[in-house]
């Protein structure tokens, strides 16, 4: 062998360049890498370091005051109020019907020219910008029926319903035919099996992704500025009158002066980014532990 | 044999002699309507927008007419022309591309070429984090520390460039910490998880046989990709990066932050400028009339610009993902 192998060309020539082109490769993936995680890290450390000196449980609770008022008064407690009252109402519109909707992508319309085109468009309208559903929920709703934390809640229902739609898909996907044959074996009408054995099946994944929606949801902004205004006050009736979020408080917060006010954006951020991240790892749990059919 | 005859025959015990796949219940045909409604709500949602902002904005598309696109934009005087947004959506998207297509096809390479499966878990756990950020976070940490910091960076290559003839016009003094360049650096930290997730996907269905092949030829980590894995998968990862566009075009808030607010065109990146969404953003609370028909108007372009790019990416996309299931 050893003889072999000193007699044998070098196959890799000419080595020097080759590997050393492949070194570089790989090196500047890790580095592309490395220069995604610095900002993230910067901006993460930065919304803890500033958030929590200034939150505590009366920061979460207390009204919202003047932005010149200094740091240590008030909090944002309306705006956790509408923001749970919002995002509440919109998964309550959205996660049904994004569930119905995808059944009837992958149960009902198969591979038929109609099932065809409302997968791609749920495609194309998670595309849609925030702004946009803002705007269109504004000229139907808001123009006729006013503010409210209903017309947030309409907007972002549309922003989630195609989201909900498209993960709820990709699980009835994964269910194995052989379990709905046998129900229909059994002499199971069409909507008793998929009520009764197929959406058992994936409710893992039907229930994180609709986590991952809520949890994109309930950081959006845009939509949320012509729909439910930014006001100061509790407004414990969603379906009358403006209201507020987390994010809406932020926005406002942001371009002002007053420290005090910079402060009090940096304690909503850590909040809004906590229940995010929240969501996220409930999403995870949800999927490793209930998750019965994976790819 | 007899007794089946009578079971199904018209004297029969079990009802009409219809076909076994007629015989559906009522609760059986109503949930499958329930279903088919809820499917036909995203069409009639997209259609709604169009629509609805369509007929909100007329006001201004019948004012201006082809001076929708004008070059100035003066509430004041009542001239709407879309022209500065639009330029500062193009301009702002292309830094954040060019920017964060390679980071992007760099980390899907990584994750789906280099590290192994357990490395790769926690690289995928660190993009989604970076998904998860809200843009309004982004925007404030945008605004009130990545502006500040970048500022003295900008003033310093400004003062750098200062006379050189192409530099001067793109980077020279007066600079700005908002600016169409800072904009553009965030949106590329915003689309950088989406671009990233699917060109993974697609390069994750370049056949095994092919990389293989590649390396029993003698060929490096990096001559089988080039040879093997970006022929098959770069029509998927052209839609990819179409994806991450509309998503940079469309981003609002982040952008309404840091882009600086200013309706102006120009060359000069560290400059203060305004995007389609941004603008909408900031001046909507104060329009009425015209002011408001043509911020509608502005949504309106936009959502026709991302439905179109969203329908050219996903029909790349939805093509290479079925070329490689096949």
């Amino acid at each position: 062998m050893s003889v072999i192998t000193g007699q044998q060309p070098d196959l890799r020539e000419p080595a020097g360049w080759r590997r050393t082109k492949n070194r570089i490769a790989t090196v500047l993936m890790v580095v592309a890498f490395v220069l995604v995680v610095i900002p993230l890290v910067f901006v993460l450390i930065t919304v803890v370091a500033r958030g929590i000196k200034i939150i505590s449980w009366s920061f979460l609770t207390s009204s919202i005051p003047p932005q010149v008022a200094p740091a240590s008064e008030g909090g944002i407690g309306p705006a956790i109020v509408g923001t749970i009252e919002i995002v509440a109402l919109a998964t309550v519109m959205a996660v049904p019907l994004g569930i119905l909707g995808a059944i009837y992508l992958n149960e009902y319309g198969g591979k038929g020219p109609l099932a065809r085109l409302i997968g791609f468009m749920a495609d194309v309208m998670t595309g849609v910008p925030s702004i946009v559903m803002g705007l269109f929920i504004f000229s139907i709703w808001v123009l006729h029926f006013q503010f409210s934390g209903f017309a947030g809640a309409l907007a972002l229902g549309c922003l989630m319903l195609p989201v909900v739609i498209r993960s709820t898909d990709e699980m009835l996907k994964l269910v194995p035919n052989p379990l709905r044959e046998g129900s229909y074996a059994l002499g199971a009408t069409k909507a008793r099996v998929t009520t009764t054995v197929v959406l058992p099946a994936a409710i893992g994944g039907i229930v994180s992704g609709a986590l991952l929606a809520v949890a994109r949801a309930a950081g959006e902004t845009a939509p949320l500025l012509f729909t439910i205004l930014t006001v100061t006050t509790v407004n414990r009736n969603p379906f009358s009158g403006p209201n507020t979020s987390i994010p809406s408080q932020i926005f406002a917060n942001a371009t002002s002066p007053y420290t005090g006010a910079q402060d009090r954006a940096w304690g909503a951020a850590l909040t809004l980014v906590v229940i995010a991240f929240l969501f996220m790892i409930a999403a995870r749990i949800i999927t490793a532990r209930f998750t019965r059919y994976s790819r | 044999v007899s007794t089946v005859t009578q079971q199904v025959g018209p004297a029969g015990t079990a009802g009409p002699t219809r076909p076994l796949s007629e015989r559906r219940p009522f609760g059986d045909r109503t949930f499958q309507i329930i279903t088919l409604a809820a499917g036909l709500l995203v069409l009639v949602i997209l259609v709604l927008i169009a629509v609805t902002t369509t007929q909100q904005a007329a006001p201004w598309f019948k004012a201006e007419g082809w001076g929708i696109f004008g070059k100035t934009w003066n509430p004041a005087t009542n001239q709407f022309g879309a022209l500065a947004f639009i330029y500062g959506t193009a301009i702002t998207s292309a830094i954040a591309l060019v920017m964060a297509v390679p980071v992007s096809i760099g980390i899907a390479l990584l994750l789906t070429e280099v590290v192994r499966y357990r490395l790769a878990r926690p690289i995928v756990y660190v993009i989604d984090l970076l998904a998860v950020v809200p843009s309004v976070v982004w925007g404030l940490w945008g605004i009130l520390v990545f502006a500040p910091w970048i500022q003295h960076i900008y003033t310093s290559i400004g003062s750098a460039v200062t006379g050189i003839p192409v530099l001067d016009t793109l980077f020279g003094p007066p600079t700005s910490g908002a600016s169409f360049f800072t904009a553009g650096v965030i949106l590329a930290f915003m689309i950088t998880p989406i671009i990233t997730s699917l060109s993974r996907e697609v390069i994750a269905t370049v056949p095994a046989i092919d990389k293989e092949g590649a390396y029993a030829l003698g060929a490096t980590r990096l001559e089988m990709i080039t040879g093997a894995v970006w022929p098959h998968s770069k029509g998927g990862i052209v839609g990819a990066v179409l994806l991450g566009l509309g998503r940079a075009m469309g981003e609002t808030i982040a952008a309404a932050l840091v882009i600086g607010s200013s309706a102006t065109i120009t060359l000069h990146l560290f400059a203060p400028g305004d995007s389609m969404p941004a603008v909408i953003a900031n001046q909507f609370g104060e329009a009425s009339g015209t002011f408001r028909a043509a911020l509608i108007g502005l949504g309106v372009l936009l959502f026709a610009f991302t439905i179109i790019i969203n329908v050219i990416a996903r029909a790349i996309v939805g093509r290479a993902a079925e070329q490689g299931s096949a």
